[in-house]
C-alpha cells in the first residue's frame, strides 16, 4: 500500500502558514526599511540649514569657529577615515590571527575560556574604554611610545611626518589603537564561529593534498567565509566610524588639520557629541546634524564600494557563503 | 531553560510598569525633573537629597550642559533648566521664561609649574588672555617676569590646554578675557565654544585637570573644585581694582556682593571682573529658568519651594562643596522677582 | 628545488601559528590591563553597599541600585523590541528576500546606519517621543537603545543564517517539510550560536552607550521603578561621576564600570551554556 497523499493537501496544509511566515518577516524588513530611511532622513533635514549656508565648501573648510558661525567639516571627516583606517589595519590581522589560533592551534580545552576572553574586550562599555584611554594608556603613550617614534621614525623620508610632534600622548595614533582594541572582539567573534562553520571535509581534502594548516586558511577557510568575514570587518568598521565616547577622551578634539598621526585632531562623533549640547543657534546645532549626515554619506561610499569589491570576487571565482 | 529567558522580559515590563512604591511621594505624576549646566550639578544634587529627606519631595536634576537646559525647558520636558550663560531679557519673554541666579562658584586658572604652590603664581588678565592666545609662548617671557619678580620661571614653552567640549565654564572665561583684552575680544571672542588659537583640548573639566597634571610647564582653567580637590596649583589673578587676589569662598563672596545685581533686568549679569576690592575676578553664576506661566501649576509651586529650600538651608551645604551661597540681599530680591513673574 | 619549497611552505606556516598566538597574547594583554584599571580604581567603592543604596550626592557614601535597575530594565526591553525584528528582518534578508530589491536596499542601508553615531539615534527618539510624550522617560531610553541595536541584529543574523549550506534547506525541502519550517526549526538551529553571538555582542555595544540615553531617559538621582520617568542608567551615572571633581564619586564610577563589564560577561557564558546545553542530544 503506497502512502498516497495528494499534493494539493500538502500544499495546502502548509501554505497559510508558509505566507504568514513570509509576511511576518517582509513586514520585519519593511519596518526596518522605514526607521532607518527616517534616521537618515532625520539626519538631511537637520543639517539642510547648514548645507543651505555653506554649501559645498562646508566639507572642504577646515574653520571651525562657533562664535562667528563659520563651519567646516574637512578636519572631523579626516579624523573620523584615519582613526577608523588605523582601527581596522590593527584590528583585522589581529583578529584572523586570533580565530585561527582559537580553532586550529589551541588546545581544546582553552579554546571556551580564551573565546570568552576575547568577548569580554566587546563586553568593555565604550565609556570605560575611554576613561582608561585617557587616565592610563595616553599618559603611557606619552612618556614610553611616542617619544620612540618620533625620535626613530620622524626622520624617515615619507613616513616621517607622520610621526612628528609633541609626545602628548593623546592624538589620533593613540584613538586608532584604542578603536582598533575595540573592534578586534567583534570581528574576531565573527571570525571564530564562521571558520569552525567550514563544512570539515573541505579542509580535510585540502590537508590530505599536503597544505600547511596557514595554508589552509588562506586557501579554503578564507574563501569560503569570505563574504562572512567582510560582513564582520564592516561590523568592526561601522563601529569605528560612529564611536563617540572612547574617541572623545582620547582624540584631543582640536579643529586644526596636521598630517602628523601624533597630533589630536577631530572625529565626526566626537565633535557632535563635545558640542550639540552646548549647541546655542541653529546653525551651530545644523552644522552638527550635517556632519552625522556627511558621515552617512562617507559609509554609503565605503560600503558601495566594498559590495562592489564583493561582486567583482563573486564573478572571478565563483558563489561562496 | 530557555523558556524563563524569554519571560525575564516580559516580568521586567510589567514589573517597571506597575505603581509606584509607598516609599516616593510626588507631585502629580512624577518628581520635579531639571536639567542643564554641569557646573551646578554637585549642589542640586546635594541640595535635592537634603530636600527628599525633610520633605519626601524629589527633585531631579541631571546635567547636560547649558544649551541642553535652555532647550529642554523651553521644549517643556523638564520643570526647570539651569545655564551658565544667562539669556537676555527679550530671549526669556520670547520663551516666556524667568530666570535668576542659585548658586556661585569660581573658575580658576591651573598650572604645572616646579616649585610653584598653589597661588604663587601672578598674573594679570592681559597677560593671561596672551598666553591663551598663544601670543606670551614662554614662562619667561617678560610679562610674565615682571608680575612675579621673586619666582624662578623655566624658559620652557607654555602648554595651554582649553576644553574640547562645549561649556558654560569655557563661555564665562572667555567672558573675562573678552573684559580684559581687547585683542581677545577681537580675536577668538567669548562663547561657549570658541576657535583656541593653540593648545590642546580635554574633555571636561576633569579631563583639563588630567592633561595639566599630567604635562610640565602648562595651564589651564578649571572650576574651583576641581583644582582644590585635585591639589592643583591655581593662580592669582589681578582684579579690576588692582589687586592680586587667590580664589577662595571670601574673594567669591566679595565678588557677587561687588556686582550690580540691583540694576540686571531679569539678573541679566556675568559676575566676572567685578569691581570689588577684594573680588576674584573670574567668579560665575548659575542661572534657573523657569516658565513664567507654567502648565502645571503644582510642579512649578514644587520647584519654587526647592529653591527656597536651597537659599534658606542650603548655605552649609554648598560651602562644603566649595560654592559660595548668595549674598542674603541678592536672594531677596530674588523672592520678589519670583512672586511678580511666576504665576 | 622541491625540498626549498617544502621548507619555505614550513617557515610560512610556522610564522602564522606565531603570529597567531601572539595576536591572541595581544587581545588579552589589553583586556587585563584595562579590567585590572577598574579593579584597582573602583576597589574602594566595591562593597555590598554598591547594591543596597542610590547613587548619593557628593560627599556622602552610597551606591549603584537605581542605576543598576535601570539600566536592566531597559536593556532588556531593548532586546525584546529588538531582537524579534532584527532577527525577522535579518531572517528576509537571508532566506526570502535574498536576491529581491527590498532585500539588496535593506541590507545596504543597514549597513550604513551600523556606523550611525548613537547620539543621532538618541535625538531621532527625543523627537519622535520624548517631545510627545512631554517629557523624559526610561521607555524612550529603551527605543532608543532598540533602534541602536537592531542593524547589529539584522546583520549578524542575516551572515549567520547565510553559513548554512544550502544543502540543508534542499535536504529539508526535499523531505516535504514546508518552507516557514524549515527556517524556524533546522536553518535557526544551526545558525543558534552565530545568532546568539549577534545578539551578545548587541547587547554589549547598548549596554554601554551614554548619549543617546542622556536625551531619552536622562537619569534619576532617586529610584523609581516606573518606565514613564527619567530612569537612573549605568553609563551616564559612571561618566557624570568620572568627570566630578570627588573621589567617592570617581570610586563609583570604575566600581560601576566594573560591575557593567562584569554584567556583560557573566550574561556571555550563560546564554553559551544554555545553547551548548542545547547542542547536546
Amino acid at each position: 500500500m503506497t502512502a498516497y497523499v495528494p499534493i494539493e493537501m500538502t500544499r495546502s496544509r502548509s501554505a497559510g502558514a508558509d505566507r504568514a511566515f513570509s509576511l511576518f518577516t517582509t513586514g520585519a524588513a519593511w519596518l526596518v526599511l522605514l526607521l532607518l530611511g527616517a534616521t537618515a532622513l532625520s539626519m538631511a533635514w537637520g543639517g539642510r540649514l547648514a548645507f543651505q549656508t555653506f554649501g559645498l565648501e562646508f566639507i572642504s573648510s577646515s574653520e571651525w569657529d562657533a562664535v562667528q558661525g563659520k563651519f567646516g567639516a574637512l578636519v572631523p571627516i579626516y579624523g573620523t577615515l584615519v582613526t577608523s583606517a588605523i582601527a581596522l589595519l590593527i584590528a583585522f590581522p589581529v583578529s584572523i590571527g586570533i580565530a585561527l589560533f582559537l580553532t586550529e592551534i589551541a588546545p581544546r580545552w582553552s579554546r571556551g575560556p580564551i573565546g570568552i576572553a576575547v568577548e569580554l574586550l566587546a563586553a568593555i562599555p565604550s565609556i570605560i574604554y575611554g576613561m582608561w584611554g585617557l587616565f592610563v594608556f595616553a599618559p603611557f603613550m606619552g612618556a614610553n611610545v611616542e617619544p620612540w617614534l618620533t625620535e626613530h621614525l620622524g626622520e624617515w623620508p615619507i613616513l616621517g611626518p607622520l610621526f612628528s610632534g609633541p609626545p602628548i600622548g593623546i592624538g589620533m595614533l593613540t584613538a586608532g589603537i584604542v578603536l582598533g582594541i575595540m573592534i578586534i572582539p567583534f570581528i574576531a567573534a565573527v571570525a571564530r564561529d564562521v571558520f569552525a562553520e567550514v563544512p570539515a571535509p573541505l579542509k580535510e581534502a585540502a590537508v590530505a593534498l599536503g597544505s600547511t594548516r596557514w595554508e589552509v586558511l588562506t586557501k579554503v577557510t578564507l574563501p569560503y567565509t569570505r563574504s562572512a568575514i567582510i560582513g564582520a570587518i564592516f561590523l568592526g568598521l561601522g563601529r569605528a566610524l560612529g564611536e563617540t565616547m572612547a574617541v572623545t577622551f582620547v582624540l584631543g578634539n582640536a579643529h586644526d588639520l596636521s598630517l602628523s598621526l601624533l597630533m589630536p585632531s577631530n572625529s565626526i562623533a566626537a565633535a557632535i557629541a563635545n558640542e550639540f549640547t552646548e549647541a546655542d543657534s541653529e546653525l551651530y546645532r545644523s552644522s552638527l546634524i550635517a556632519l552625522a549626515f556627511l558621515l552617512f554619506v562617507v559609509t554609503l561610499i565605503v560600503l558601495s564600494f566594498a559590495k562592489f569589491l564583493l561582486l567583482r570576487l563573486k564573478r572571478i571565482h565563483g558563489r561562496t557563503l | 531553560m530557555s523558556k524563563i529567558l524569554w519571560m525575564l522580559p516580559v516580568v521586567a515590563l510589567l514589573a517597571a510598569c506597575g505603581s509606584n512604591g509607598p516609599t516616593e511621594k510626588q507631585v502629580g505624576t512624577a518628581a520635579i525633573t531639571g536639567a542643564g549646566s554641569t557646573f551646578v550639578y554637585p549642589v542640586l544634587s546635594a541640595w535635592a537629597a537634603d530636600y527628599a529627606a525633610q520633605t519626601g519631595t524629589k527633585v531631579n536634576y541631571q546635567s547636560i550642559g547649558s544649551g541642553g537646559g535652555v532647550s529642554q525647558v523651553k521644549a517643556g520636558t523638564v520643570d526647570f533648566g539651569a545655564t551658565d550663560q544667562p539669556l537676555a531679557p527679550s530671549e526669556l519673554a520670547q520663551g516666556k521664561l524667568a530666570q535668576f541666579p542659585v548658586v556661585i562658584g569660581g573658575i580658576v586658572p591651573v598650572v604645572n609649574l616646579s616649585g610653584v604652590e598653589p597661588g604663587k603664581l601672578r598674573l594679570t588678565g592681559p597677560v593671561l588672555a596672551d598666553i591663551f592666545a598663544g601670543r606670551i609662548r614662554k614662562w619667561n617671557d617678560a610679562a610674565i617676569v615682571q608680575a612675579n619678580p621673586g619666582t624662578a620661571l623655566p624658559d620652557a614653552d607654555i602648554t595651554v590646554v582649553h576644553r574640547s567640549d562645549g561649556s558654560g565654564t569655557t563661555y564665562n572665561f572667555t567672558h573675562y578675557l573678552s573684559q580684559v583684552s581687547p585683542a581677545w575680544k577681537s580675536g577668538p571672542g567669548e562663547g561657549k565654544t570658541v576657535a583656541w588659537p593653540t593648545g590642546v583640548g580635554g574633555k571636561g573639566n576633569e579631563g583639563v585637570a588630567g592633561y595639566v597634571r599630567q604635562i610640565p610647564n602648562s595651564i589651564g582653567y578649571v572650576e574651583y573644585a576641581y583644582a582644590l580637590q585635585g591639589g592643583m596649583a591655581y593662580a592669582a589673578l589681578q582684579n579690576a581694582a588692582g589687586s592680586f587676589v587667590s580664589p577662595s569662598s571670601e574673594t567669591f563672596s566679595n565678588a557677587a556682593a561687588s556686582a550690580d545685581w540691583a540694576n540686571a533686568r531679569d539678573f541679566d549679569l556675568v559676575m566676572t571682573n567685578a569691581p570689588g576690592a577684594n573680588a576674584y575676578p573670574i567668579t560665575a553664576t548659575t542661572f534657573v529658568l523657569m516658565p513664567t506661566s507654567p502648565s502645571d501649576k503644582a510642579r512649578s509651586k514644587a520647584a519654587l519651594d526647592f529653591f527656597r529650600f536651597a537659599f534658606e538651608h542650603g548655605q552649609d551645604q554648598a560651602t562644603k562643596l566649595d560654592y559660595v551661597p548668595l549674598p542674603p540681599a541678592l536672594v531677596r530680591q530674588i523672592e520678589t522677582y519670583i512672586d511678580q513673574k511666576i504665576k | 628545488m622541491t625540498i626549498s619549497r617544502v621548507r619555505q611552505r614550513k617557515i610560512a606556516d610556522g610564522i602564522a601559528l606565531v603570529f597567531a598566538g601572539a595576536s591572541t597574547l595581544f587581545g588579552l594583554v589589553w583586556l587585563f590591563w584595562i579590567l585590572w584599571t577598574t579593579l584597582q580604581q573602583g576597589i574602594g567603592a566595591l562593597s555590598p553597599t554598591l547594591f543596597t543604596q542610590m547613587t548619593p550626592p557628593p560627599g556622602s557614601q552610597g551606591g549603584l541600585l537605581n542605576a543598576f535597575y535601570g539600566s536592566t530594565v531597559m536593556i532588556l526591553l531593548a532586546v525584546a523590541i529588538g531582537a524579534p525584528i532584527g532577527l525577522a528582518a535579518g531572517t528576509y534578508l537571508a532566506e526570502h528576500g535574498r536576491y529581491t530589491r527590498l532585500g539588496t536596499v535593506v541590507g545596504f542601508l543597514n549597513d550604513v546606519l551600523l556606523s550611525a553615531p548613537s547620539i543621532v539615534i538618541g535625538l531621532f527618539v527625543y523627537e519622535m517621543v520624548v517631545v510627545s510624550m512631554g517629557h523624559f522617560s526610561g521607555f524612550a531610553g529603551a527605543l532608543a537603545l532598540a533602534m541602536i541595536l537592531l542593524p547589529v541584529i539584522v546583520r549578524t543574523s542575516d551572515e549567520a543564517l547565510r553559513v548554512v549550506p544550502d544543502q540543508m534547506r534542499e535536504a529539508a525541502f526535499a523531505l516535504g517539510i514546508p518552507r516557514w519550517k524549515v527556517t524556524l526549526q533546522i536553518l535557526f538551529k544551526a545558525a543558534l550560536s552565530a545568532i546568539v553571538t549577534g545578539i551578545l555582542l548587541g547587547i554589549a555595544r547598548i549596554a554601554g552607550e551614554t548619549a543617546p540615553l542622556l536625551f531619552t531617559a536622562l537619569s534619576n538621582q532617586f529610584w523609581t521603578s516606573s518606565l514613564n520617568q527619567p530612569l537612573a542608567n549605568l553609563p551616564v551615572v559612571i561618566f557624570q561621576y568620572a568627570m566630578s571633581p570627588y573621589d567617592e564619586w570617581h570610586a563609583l564610577a570604575w566600581a560601576g564600570a566594573f560591575m557593567l563589564t562584569l554584567f556583560v560577561l557573566g550574561l556571555n557564558i550563560a546564554v553559551r551554556l544554555i545553547v551548548r546545553r542545547r547542542k547536546r542530544p
